[in-house]
């Protein structure tokens, strides 16, 4: 049975860690990542949880806290937003590499400078080839969900790599919404208990981490990485089941909305899809063949899922609510055109940037992503492939 | 050691037979390897003392050897070795 509660999407995350019960938390502030900590941490005080919480002097610390914890065999987390991300770096890439599955929540703020605390998604974006599973929340349910799946994902034995569940900071973060959450033994049970196969305090097993790797093994070993992102989409779409049949809510690795007789698509992520739903049913109302595909699991990208999808449209507009400059366009753009070329889906597609720095995002302007897509269907041309939704010309 | 496919070594590059450094010989690494002359040396012992390997070999309280498996070359031993004994010799490995 769940319970149907008013959270923000800080706080539905918090419940979530509340539930999930980890062995080990390290806690440092960066806003808007501070609440979901402070949350936990009250939960932590009123004796709900077990957790060893560690009070760490940056996020540097944090990570490498986490990466200790987890080497040590327990179910380890922390928490972070843009910039304490950019400064956990190099242990962001040691945690996957040693192969431990530690979930964290990502409240997804725009990476600095100028500075900025408001919404975007550049700091993930960073991470996307850091070897962690990556998957974007569209509200405080889905990214309470996902909290919880993560921890199942991440632990899997043919994975074994940490995951990221990002929210919109602000925008989900410190909005108040309906939220369902599960019993406690509901989620204890989901989850079960986390019994690593190697970890630093079993002692009549001992084991080294960290160890120098050179020339004859360091290759292997990132294939050995490449070939467990492999495993990760056919074990996320198995455990979004299992989660549908506790919770009724089934995600799946995309999200198809409206899209089966849709001539003119967006693809985009997180809180905007809510918007952007918004502006697909007006668009409908008004008779036009429109739909949207909300990616949720970014890493590994869905390939087939989307290609799948894709196959009828006639022309494409990927929303980026990141820049990556000196490349051709945002970087979801970038990924879901190097999907479709050379895999039989020839596709006229537009890139939008929108929303840097927690630019806020309407009805107004998806509606002009989808009606610039009239035109690419008439001539099967685009004009002009990167563009720029809400900024000042 | 024979080299492993990445289907065959432990994931996250964890070592996870104790004492393992023994398997990895490395040898390999050295560009000058020191030679024990046995007819010049005073057994003083300095080298085995000085060897941060160790690689020098001693039987009975006596040099015998240098493991070769495992010397990288550093060139301390020979660079202790008494002077008027110069009982070890850097010289080039190829």
């Amino acid at each position: 049975m769940s319970k149907i509660m008013g959270l923000s999407g800080n706080e539905a995350v918090a419940h979530a860690m509340r539930q999930i019960n980890p062995d080990v938390a390290a806690v440092y502030p960066i806003t808007p990542q501070t609440e979901l900590m402070h949350q936990f941490a009250e939960f932590h005080s009123d004796g709900l949880v077990d957790t060893e919480l560690v009070l760490v002097e940056s996020e540097h610390s944090a990570m490498s806290a986490t990466v200790g914890a987890a080497a040590a065999g327990a179910r380890a987390m922390t928490a972070t937003s843009a910039n304490g991300l950019a400064l956990m770096w190099e242990i962001v890439y040691i945690a996957s590499s040693l192969r431990l599955p530690i979930v964290m929540p990502v409240v997804n703020r725009a990476l600095s400078g100028p500075i900025n605390i408001h919404c975007d998604h550049s700091d993930t974006m960073g991470a996307r080839d850091s070897g962690w599973i990556q998957i974007f929340s569209e509200n405080g349910q889905e990214a309470y969900d996902n909290a919880v799946m993560a921890v199942k994902i991440s632990e899997n034995k043919t994975i074994l790599l940490p995951t990221m569940v990002t929210l919109d900071g602000f925008i989900l973060s410190h909005t108040l919404e309906r939220v369902e959450i599960l019993e406690d033994n509901e989620v204890k049970k989901f989850i079960g208990e986390y019994h690593p196969e190697t970890s630093l305090l079993d002692v009549d097993k001992p084991s080294t981490y960290g160890a120098l790797d050179l020339q004859d093994y360091y290759f292997e070993h990132k294939r050995q990485q490449f070939e467990a992102m492999g495993n990760v989409l056919p074990v996320i779409e198995q455990v979004s089941k299992e989660y549908g049949k506790l919770s009724g809510r089934d995600y799946g690795l995309i999200e198809k909305y409206r899209v089966d007789d849709a001539e003119r698509v967006i693809i985009l992520m997180g809180s905007s899809v809510g918007t952007a739903k918004d502006t697909v049913d007006d668009l409908r109302n008004a008779g036009e063949k429109v739909g949207l595909i909300k990616i949720r699991v970014y890493r590994p990208f869905p390939y087939n899922a989307l290609r799948e999808a894709l196959k009828h449209v006639k022309a494409l507009a990927v929303l980026d609510r990141a820049i990556s400059f000196g490349t051709f366009g945002g970087p979801v753009f970038t990924d879901v055109r190097a999907m479709l070329f050379g895999n039989g889906v020839s596709l006229p597609m537009m890139n939008y940037i929108y929303g840097l720095g927690g630019r806020d995002i309407d009805k107004a302007q998806i509606r002009l992503a989808f009606d610039s897509l009239k035109d690419v269907v008439k001539t099967g041309k685009v004009k002009k492939e990167v563009n720029f939704l809400g900024l000042r010309d | 050691m024979s080299e492993k496919s990445w289907k065959e070594v432990p994931i996250g590059g964890l070592i996870v037979e104790p004492g393992n450094s023994k398997n990895y010989k490395t040898g390999s690494w050295r560009s000058f390897k020191p030679v024990w002359y046995e007819d010049r040396c005073i057994q003083c012992l300095a080298c085995w003392n000085s060897c941060p390997e160790p690689s020098i070999f001693v039987v009975e309280g006596k040099v015998t050897g240098i493991d070769y498996d495992f010397c990288k070359g550093c060139g301390i031993c020979a660079e202790v070795c008494p002077e008027k004994a110069h009982a070890i010799e850097m010289e080039p490995e190829f």
